[in-house]
């Protein structure tokens, strides 16, 4: 036997029962409990609210790559994208005293915070972009959650693979000053390719945390009833909920 | 010849578990995005230093393409990779296996010494006349323990958003979150290249009794090894 058949026997043999060990409970089970540990991990690290770094104009990448969805692919949508999403509404919904509905004018209406930040692609790449909107805590001190809220989910108008797209976070991200509900980026409304009209911003995390296309916010208890049940539609297709790592 | 610790024994099986599951899904990580840049963002494929090849199935941790499998297996056993380091350095610095066998004194600097003990290895001859370990030994055991490895856990660290906003120094340490990928990505090699080199020598001199040591410690006779 060759010495490179040889190692690449002995490593498939590896790969193949560690991808056998991959599919047992008690490996999700500790998978899920590092989950933990890292959320965990990074608070405490960082004090009580650690920040993303921000970065100057300079910085910034020329084009601001799109993954993903790129596109909602309606004709509702194309319209809106001609007219400013004059349509366009963000319900805010779920565990909430005050539910809303609000227009792109509403929402241009609060304060707003423009960050430069980079975004990490769970793949590996980043891109730097400057975005504006307000933060999505103001929208909730507006909304007034229940005190049985314990996470916030994004809703989606895109699909992907003939689903829609969700995302959520819990209350420290949703509640930290850097969690915006971004219109502009680079001081443009959205390009299409990122998530035209709104699109969420949670600094901390991964980009499959950026629900793009966003169409409501809705306070919940838990995720169980909500897609697979993981939390969001990369989640529910095995990647971690908490996308710090 | 000196035995090996316990706290040594343990950690280094350990460590080629962690380093094993951590290499190879490392490599079905870099499939998913195979280029390399240097600063803090990079995304296309002409602002890459490098275009790093795509890794075959029987080489990565799980043997088929999958992104978050492979995360999974990577940052779980990096938990294990990190606090068994730390507690081996601890182990290591009460017992002395630190400064007794792996610190380097002055006279072992010399030109004319480095010369002999690299003649001695291109001769096969691996006799320690003093010490557990020979000065190439001992240079290599130290850049391994105290370069490669924390550098692998520091600039993996800075390649996670959570670590960036904690501890944003990591990103000036590095120059940038794709900078700190990088250094990762070369360290790793670093360390297989280490892995490849350790695995010969010790095949090339009393294979089954340098393995055997490293399960029972060793040291039941005086002979040099």
């Amino acid at each position: 036997m060759k010495r490179r058949n040889f190692i690449a026997g002995l490593g498939a043999l590896v790969t193949a029962g560690c991808s056998k060990i991959g599919e047992t409970k008690l490996f999700s089970d500790l998978v899920d409990g590092a989950d933990r540990l890292h959320r965990g991990a990074h608070r405490v690290m960082g004090g009580r609210r650690p920040m993303a770094p921000e970065f100057t104009i300079a910085d910034i990448s020329p084009v601001f790559r799109g993954n993903g969805s790129t596109d909602v692919g309606t004709q509702e949508f194309y319209a809106g994208f001609t007219n400013g999403f004059k349509d366009w509404r963000l319900e805010v919904r779920g565990l909430v005293n005050n539910p809303l509905t609000l227009t792109m004018d509403q929402i241009r209406a609060f304060p707003q915070r423009t960050q430069i930040t980079r975004h990490d692609c769970v793949e590996g790449w980043s891109a730097i972009g400057q975005w504006t909107g307000p933060q999505l805590s103001r929208i909730l001190e507006l909304a007034q959650p229940k005190a049985s809220a314990r996470y916030v989910v994004f809703r989606c108008a895109d699909t992907l693979s003939g689903a829609f797209y969700y995302e959520s976070c819990d209350l420290d991200d949703a509640n930290h000053p850097q969690t915006i509900v971004a219109h502009l980026l680079n001081g443009q409304p959205l390009p299409m390719k990122n998530g035209a009209p709104l699109r969420m911003r949670i600094e901390r995390q991964l980009g499959y945390k950026q629900a793009k296309y966003l169409t409501a916010i809705e306070l919940v208890e838990n995720f169980d009833h909500i897609g697979d049940g993981e939390g969001g539609y990369w989640e529910d297709r095995g990647y971690q909920w908490y996308a710090g790592v | 010849m000196k035995r090996n610790a316990l706290s040594t024994r343990l950690w280094h099986w350990t460590n080629l578990l962690c380093l094993a599951i951590m290499f190879m899904s490392g490599l079905n990580i870099s499939n998913a995005h195979p280029n390399l840049y240097w600063g803090d963002w990079g995304f296309m494929p002409r602002d890459a230093w490098l275009h790093v090849a795509r890794f075959p199935p029987w080489a990565t941790i799980p043997n088929y393409y999958s992104l978050g499998g492979a995360r999974d297996w990577h940052v779980l056993f990096a938990w294990v990779f990190a606090l068994s380091l730390l507690a081996f350095m601890i182990a290591a610095l009460v017992n002395g296996h630190l400064r007794s066998d792996i610190a380097t004194h002055r006279k072992e600097w010399r030109p004319a010494a480095i010369w002999d003990d690299v003649k001695a290895h291109l001769r096969f001859d691996f006799t320690h006349h003093v010490g557990k370990y020979n000065f190439l030994q001992k240079l290599t055991y130290g850049l391994v323990l105290g370069v490669l490895l924390p550098l692998m856990i520091f600039s993996g660290m800075a390649i996670s958003p959570g670590v960036d906003a904690a501890w944003s120094f990591l990103l000036d340490v590095f120059g940038g979150r794709q900078s700190a990928r990088s250094i990762h990505f070369i360290c790793a090699w670093a360390l297989f290249a280490f892995f490849v080199l350790h695995v010969a020598l010790v095949l090339v001199n009393k294979p089954i009794r340098h393995v055997r040591e490293m399960f029972t410690g060793g040291g039941e006779s005086d002979e040099a090894a």
